[in-house]
């Protein structure tokens, strides 16, 4: 066990010796991208996992360990570090918890302040928890992001959003059952190596690494005469790509014959880079910041154009631009509204329903308070727009019930087949 | 020839249809499934074969339970609101719109030519047959009684139509106050037509041909007329086969063919293996065997007050009354504590009658020496049965029942009380108690629930509870509210999971609800101590007690009078304070003794309480007041300091002496952040020589008026209730309407992380622009404004064109800098009115409380008049932000960067620096952010030795709950 050292508040520092012997828990939240987070940390000097746990102890510790009325997403990343941290035969002095922080007017960016009051009320306030976040909450000495780290990070997000899409679009129409599954665990082999490459190399986009990967999906035999519904889900960040969260909505889905689309991750964070510009502008504000969030934005989209070009050489859908969904919302909510997911929600759905995905899961935690605006406060506008539009909105709640959700979203899915086979395209 | 079947398979009933070749229906079944799902769809296939003429044909399932059996046997499955649509498509196509209720679910679908839009309710929405089924259990009628009792109300009265939670807590008050049945029933079926509006039509217009589907619309002639009435329908559909109509949808939309016989096989074989092929986890059973339910009964049984006989007892006698919620409890006390009488009955809406009868019941059957000392009351109607009876006295619920826990266990660390409808629990330390949890509104897993779910799988509750006894493998039903576990019940059945199993798994919720969201526990020894008295006719249930045991890994007592504890106690308080002789009334009093009732609405202020007039014999007693006006009593509490009434009437204050009629007029709403924001917007307007009008005070007609656009049933009752004050502003000949978006509120303290206003304040102009479909884009104006930084405000409010038209830069400039000062003059105010309130505390030495909320909790339709309750007690209130600026909490373990927020913090800090000054917080329900600022204030009120007590607000107007934690926080610092 490491010295337990305090800043001036007496918040529990992750120290330079605890980078050497502490692992670094994550919590699942993207299945697609979280595993290169490992990667990005491990070949950093840190170790690190990503928690997989998803059995009943964890919302039963969860439940436990926070307030009735905390969303769903606190209590679930609670219960599964307290889980693995109680049930798995590991040192309790030598583990950290990670967790991002975006600092925005919403519940979640207490998520570091709630998993501390939960680690105090189960005797484990030794352990360290690091905040994650752009705005400069909570530093800790012995974890910094580095510009290779920050570089890193920039990569993975990316493989994971094009890994999400690819297996999205490739899985339902796959000839062979099971082989976009084989696809995806051979080139995560390769993918994974990636992150242990020089720090030199990692500075520049692997254009070559993520064209092998979209020419090794384009090579899965497909049969895309099968016409199915797309189905995409928008939502709560946690509760829309967490399986854990949504019970496992993207395979409940594929079951029932849907092709997924989930909105990729890296617009979150464009969105909310994009945020604080607005605010700046706003309400006042420093205008150095304001000119670094506009470059990582022109940054991570000039990455994102090669991709984009890759995708379309291989046939793939090219997903929109950040620009381009910025525009989208325009005339249904303004850029203002940045808590939570904000505008972006909204915009997203209206991406789906452009690119042929009237059929739209809106998830969102029980009593999601951003949601209640840019999520079901949206809906009945954008149906307006768009008669054909077909949206549910689910709450997710640790007691809800599947067949409560599952009844609605079956009521959305045949309807979206109904659409179908009507060759109803003019949304 | 090809005949089909549709069977609908929903939450309580199985329907299905025999379809010849021209689609008519031949045969049609209907039964309740009682849980056992595959046994009653068995039974039913076996009918039908016995119609069909072929062994081919189609089948098709529809309804909620037949999910997951068509998904696990890979049969045909079609949606329900699917079903129904091809149904009326079917039948005519001229509809223009479908009700559905179901027994769980509530549905509406749209036909606007050619489209059609369907929605169902959302998880947490209630308004279905298992309410009507709840709330007919409440009254103690069948659902066939209620329809009846509906055809003779009067009145409708307010009732919460969320969920059949809240709707209990609004019909509770009712029944004690005596409220006639025939009233209520009508007022219940009226909550589920305003919850259909309000939860599923979502800004569309009911209206033209209707058709009306589902068990309680076929049933409930009354239920129709509601929907009738309040719709102003004209053209009604209600089909000859209205219970198997989703049924006869389901069999037209079949496409598959079974043979029959392998069809039944199939669900045979399912009923057989389906016992391993849950998805649902199981919890351990409560007894392993018989020889541990044996020895856990023996183990019980030592607890015991012995009863002695009342006809041959001489000498002095106390007697308690308990008058609760729904039960009504006595207990008539011996010297040594022998139970000489008691009595415990369902209040049957008249517990004043009840307790008659048990009392000239009493008179008859004692003897002469035998002399009633004293007798005391407590419960909800204490004050009804005290005033009723010529009682001794009475005392709050919540020190009856440490007095009666202490009989059976001095050192008593921790009491648990479930009762039919509330659940309390008492920590105490030092022989005081010092935290008292009541459970809210939304976790409600008590007593009566147990009773409807009970009955709802046809079974009396008993017997229902002694199932548990032998479950192998409980259902592990999770723990939120009534609602959840009704579709975890759905969900179990479905998996076929045995009714043992069930009861067991219900009761294991009950507990779990108990310990996880109510009391918050997560080591017991520390939490609640070693010594636990729990009580409450729950605990009669054995399957409770036990699985309270188990989780808590602890023994517990349970004394045999565990349902007459309020009463013992009572009892024994009045044998403290017996003098010679009860004033209790007399056999010739009681025999002559006349009980009448009458509504009335209290004129004396704008709460508009509705009173209940009781007249007993001569002597009148008033209940449903709020305040001390209400009750006849003239004299007048005025003087003392209440900052809510303070705030509210100050705003009202910010008023124009005459309206310009050349000048244009802007229209502000009356909610959420504005009510702090009044004195900035008023003057700011007023200088630019705007006419300013206000929309009108909030009541429930105002929020009926907006209840049809609201998109999210789970916000809170404050932001629902800005769409009725849009539509009033609409109403009034007004220019324009401002209502801004203001994601910043203003700073007050340095140290903070930021200064954030919640999401739902802050952008809720956005959700009413998109949901509103009235308002009109020119005339609604929602810029995004900060009041922080005038270079900003001055660029963002001129960037908005509408505005931009009547104002000069110059003129916004000089506004915005008088508009500040009108501002912080508004919040000097307040201070100054805060240092008056703790200064006349001080000076007539009386308590203080904190009611420390939002700004817009100023509002009396969302504090439903607690201000004034606490008022009537002789207490001065003191709000936030009255004093917020008099202590720094400069270190939070949370984000501390909400405004509002802060000022809880720093505010809870000063309450801890003042003697005789009592902490409440008012939480909304729904305010996901108080979730946090609850346990952070907590954490600052229990360092400094203060109790935190939180009263849940929502639609629901419930005083009798926020009157028993008012005076317990009162008095249990007092003995």
């Amino acid at each position: 066990m490491a010295t337990l050292k305090y800043d001036k508040d007496g918040r529990l520092l992750f120290t330079k010796e605890m980078k050497h012997d502490y692992k670094i828990l994550i919590p699942a939240m993207a299945p697609y991208h979280f595993e290169y987070f490992v990667h990005s940390l491990k070949s950093e000097g840190y170790d690190a996992e990503v928690i997989k746990t998803t059995d009943f102890d964890v919302i039963h510790e969860g439940m436990k360990y926070s307030h009735n009325d905390i969303c769903v997403p606190a209590m679930l990343v609670i219960g599964q570090f307290i889980d693995y941290i109680k049930r798995h035969n590991i040192d309790k002095h030598k583990i950290a918890v990670i967790i991002t922080q975006t600092g925005g007017g919403c519940r979640a960016s207490n998520y570091v302040s709630l998993i501390r009051k939960a680690f105090k009320k189960a005797n484990l306030e030794f352990i360290p928890i690091i905040s994650v976040n752009a705005v400069g909450l909570e530093k800790n000495p012995g974890f910094r992001v580095s510009l290779t780290l920050l570089m890193k990070l920039i990569t993975a997000l990316m493989m994971g959003d094009l890994l999400m899409q690819l297996y999205n679009e490739t899985a339902p129409y796959e000839k062979n059952k099971g082989e976009t599954e084989v696809v995806y665990q051979e080139v995560n082999t390769y993918l994974n190596a990636y992150f242990y490459k020089p720090a030199r190399r990692v500075f520049y986009h692997p254009k070559k690494l993520f064209e092998r990967v979209i020419k090794r999906f384009s090579q899965i035999d497909v049969d895309k005469r099968v016409k199915k519904p797309k189905v995409g889900i928008v939502g709560e960040i946690y509760v829309k790509y967490s399986p854990l969260g949504n019970n496992d909505l993207e395979k409940t889905l594929r079951n029932e014959g849907c092709e997924v689309i989930t909105p990729n991750i890296l617009d979150f964070f464009l969105y909310t880079f994009d945020s604080s510009i607005y605010d700046i502008e706003t309400y006042g504000g420093s205008t150095i910041s304001k000119y670094a969030y506009k470059f990582l934005i022109k940054f991570i989209e000039h990455r994102r154009n090669k991709v984009r070009k890759q995708l379309k050489k291989y046939g793939f859908n090219v997903f929109t631009t950040y620009k381009e969904l910025r525009k989208l919302s325009e005339g249904f909510i303004k850029k203002g509204m940045h808590v939570g997911e904000g505008w972006l929600l909204t915009a997203e759905m209206l991406e789906l329903i452009h690119s042929g995905a009237p059929n739209i899961i809106c998830t969102q935690p029980f009593g999601c308070l951003p949601n209640h605006i840019a999520g079901k406060g949206m809906i009945k506008k954008i149906k307006k727009a768009y008669p054909k539009s077909n949206i549910v909105p689910i709450d997710y709640d640790t007691s809800a019930t599947e067949i409560n959700q599952m009844n609605r979203i079956k009521l959305m899915i045949t309807n979206a087949k109904r659409n179908l086979t009507k060759g109803d395209k003019n949304v | 020839m090809t005949e089909k079947i549709g069977i609908d398979i929903g939450s309580t009933t199985i329907k299905a249809v025999l379809l010849d070749d021209t689609n008519t229906i031949v045969h049609k079944e209907y039964m309740r499934h009682k849980s056992s799902i595959t046994n009653a769809l068995i039974q039913l296939l076996y009918t039908m074969k016995e119609k069909t003429t072929t062994t081919n044909l189609y089948i098709n399932i529809t309804g909620s339970a037949g999910m997951f059996l068509a998904k696990e046997n890979d049969l045909s499955f079609t949606q329900e609101v699917i079903s129904a649509t091809t149904a009326l498509e079917a039948e005519a196509n001229t509809f223009d719109c479908c009700i559905e209720l179901g027994g769980e679910d509530a549905k509406i679908i749209f036909f606007d030519n050619g489209t059609i839009e369907q929605r169902m309710n959302g998880t947490c929405a209630g308004g279905t047959g298992a309410f009507i089924d709840q709330m007919a259990t409440l009254i103690n009628k069948s659902p066939k009684e209620l329809n009846d009792l509906a055809k003779d109300y009067d009145k409708i009265h307010p009732i919460a139509s969320r969920c059949g939670v809240f709707a209990k807590s609004d019909i509770q008050p009712l029944l004690n106050q005596g409220a006639n049945h025939t009233d209520i029933a009508a007022s219940i079926y009226q909550a589920i037509v305003n919850q259909t509006i309000a939860g599923l039509s979502q800004g569309k217009t009911i209206k033209g041909r209707v058709a009306f589907l589902g068990g309680p619309l076929s049933f409930s002639s009354e239920l129709r007329k509601r929907f009738i009435e309040t719709l102003n329908l004209t053209d009604v559909f209600i089909p000859e086969d209205g219970e198997v109509f989703v049924a006869y949808g389901c069999a037209l939309e079949a496409t598959t063919k079974y043979n029959l016989d392998k069809f039944i096989k199939t669900i045979e074989d399912y009923r057989q293996s389906s016992k391993k092929r849950h998805t649902k986890k199981r919890l351990p059973p409560l007894f392993k065997n018989k020889e541990a339910y044996e020895t856990f009964q023996k183990r019980h049984q030592n607890n015991s007050l012995i009863e002695a006989d009342l006809t041959t007892y001489e000498g002095n006698m106390y007697l308690g009354i308990d008058a609760g919620s729904t039960t009504t409890k006595l207990l008539l006390l011996s010297e040594t504590y022998d139970i000489l009488y008691q009595y415990y009955s369902h209040n049957k809406g008249n517990p004043v009658e009840l307790v008659r009868k048990a009392l000239i019941d009493i008179y008859k059957k004692k003897p002469e020496k035998a002399i009633i000392k004293g007798a005391f009351s407590t419960g909800y109607g204490e004050a009804l049965i005290k005033n009723a009876f010529n009682l001794d006295g009475s005392d709050v619920e919540t020190i009856c029942h440490y007095e009666a826990a202490k009989y059976f266990n001095k050192d008593v660390d921790f009491i648990i009380d479930i009762g039919g409808q509330d659940m309390k629990c008492f920590k105490v330390e030092n022989n005081v108690i010092t935290s008292i949890l009541l459970n809210e509104a939304c976790s409600s897993g008590c007593g009566s629930f147990l009773e409807t779910f009970a009955t709802s799988l046809g079974h009396d509750i008993k017997a229902f509870a002694k199932l548990a006894i032998h479950a192998d493998e409980p259902v592990d039903l999770g723990s939120r509210c009534t609602v959840f576990m009704n579709s975890g019940v759905k969900q179990a059945q479905a998996e076929n999971a045995s009714t043992n199993d069930i009861s067991a798994g219900l009761a294991y919720s009950v507990v779990k609800n108990a310990l996880y969201k109510v009391i918050r526990t997560t080591d017991v020894k520390r939490d609640l101590g070693e010594q636990i008295i729990v009580q409450g006719g729950t605990f009669y249930n054995d399957g409770v007690l036990r699985a309270f045991e188990q989780e808590i890994g602890t023994t517990v007592t349970r004394p045999n009078i565990a349902g007459l504890m309020g009463a013992f106690g009572a009892a024994k308080i009045a044998m403290k304070h017996a003098s010679k002789k009860s004033t209790i009334l007399t056999l010739s009093e009681l025999q002559h003794f006349s009980y009448d009732k009458k509504n009335a609405v209290c004129k004396l202020c704008n709460n508009h309480c509705q009173l209940t007039i009781n007249i007993f014999n001569n002597k009148r007693y008033i209940s449903g007041n709020r305040c001390e006006k209400g009750a006849g009593i003239k004299q007048s509490k005025d003087d003392i300091p209440n900052l809510y009434l303070f705030k509210y009437d100050k705003l009202m204050t910010y008023k124009q002496p005459t309206k310009n009629t050349n000048a244009p007029t802007i229209g502000l709403p009356l909610v959420l952040n504005m009510y702090e924001n009044i004195p900035f917007w008023f003057t700011l307007f007023d200088e630019l020589g705007f006419n300013v009008v206000y929309s009108d005070r909030s009541s429930k007609s105002l929020y009926e008026l907006g209840q049809n656009s609201i998109p999210s049933d789970t916000a809170c009752y404050p932001a629902k209730l800005v769409h009725g004050h849009i539509e009033n502003l609409r109403q009034k000949d007004i220019d324009l309407i401002f209502y801004p978006n203001m994601p910043y509120n203003v700073i007050e303290k340095d140290y903070r992380d930021n200064e954030y206003n919640c999401p739902v304040v802050a952008f809720y102009p956005e959700l009413i622009k998109a949901n509103m479909d009235v308002l009109n884009e020119e005339t609604f104006i929602d810029p995004y404004l900060s009041l922080n930084n005038k270079k900003y405000f001055i660029k963002d409010f001129l960037n908005c064109d509408k505005l931009k038209q009547y104002v000069s830069k110059k003129a916004l400039k000089n506004a915005y800098d008088k508009a500040l000062t009108a501002y912080n003059d508004y919040r000097k105010s307040i201070f100054n009115e805060g240092t008056r309130a703790i200064q006349y505390a001080q000076d007539n030495d009386i308590p203080l409380v904190l009611l420390a909320g939002r700004p817009y909790h100023i509002d009396p339709e969302v504090n439903h008049g607690i201000p004034k309750l606490i008022r009537s007690l002789d207490v001065v209130v003191l709000s936030e932000d009255a004093i917020n600026m008099r202590a720094n909490q400069t270190q939070v373990q949370v984000l501390n960067q909400w405004t509002y927020h802060t000022r809880l913090y720093d505010s809870a800090k000063f309450i801890t620096t003042l003697d005789n000054a009592h902490f409440i917080q008012l939480v909304s329900f729904g305010c996901g952010l108080d979730a946090i600022t609850g346990d952070e204030i907590k954490d600052i009120l229990d360092k400094n030795n203060k109790l935190y007590t939180q009263i849940k607000i929502d639609e629901v107007n419930n005083l009798g709950s926020a009157n028993i934690r008012i005076r317990s926080l009162l008095s249990s610092e007092i003995r």
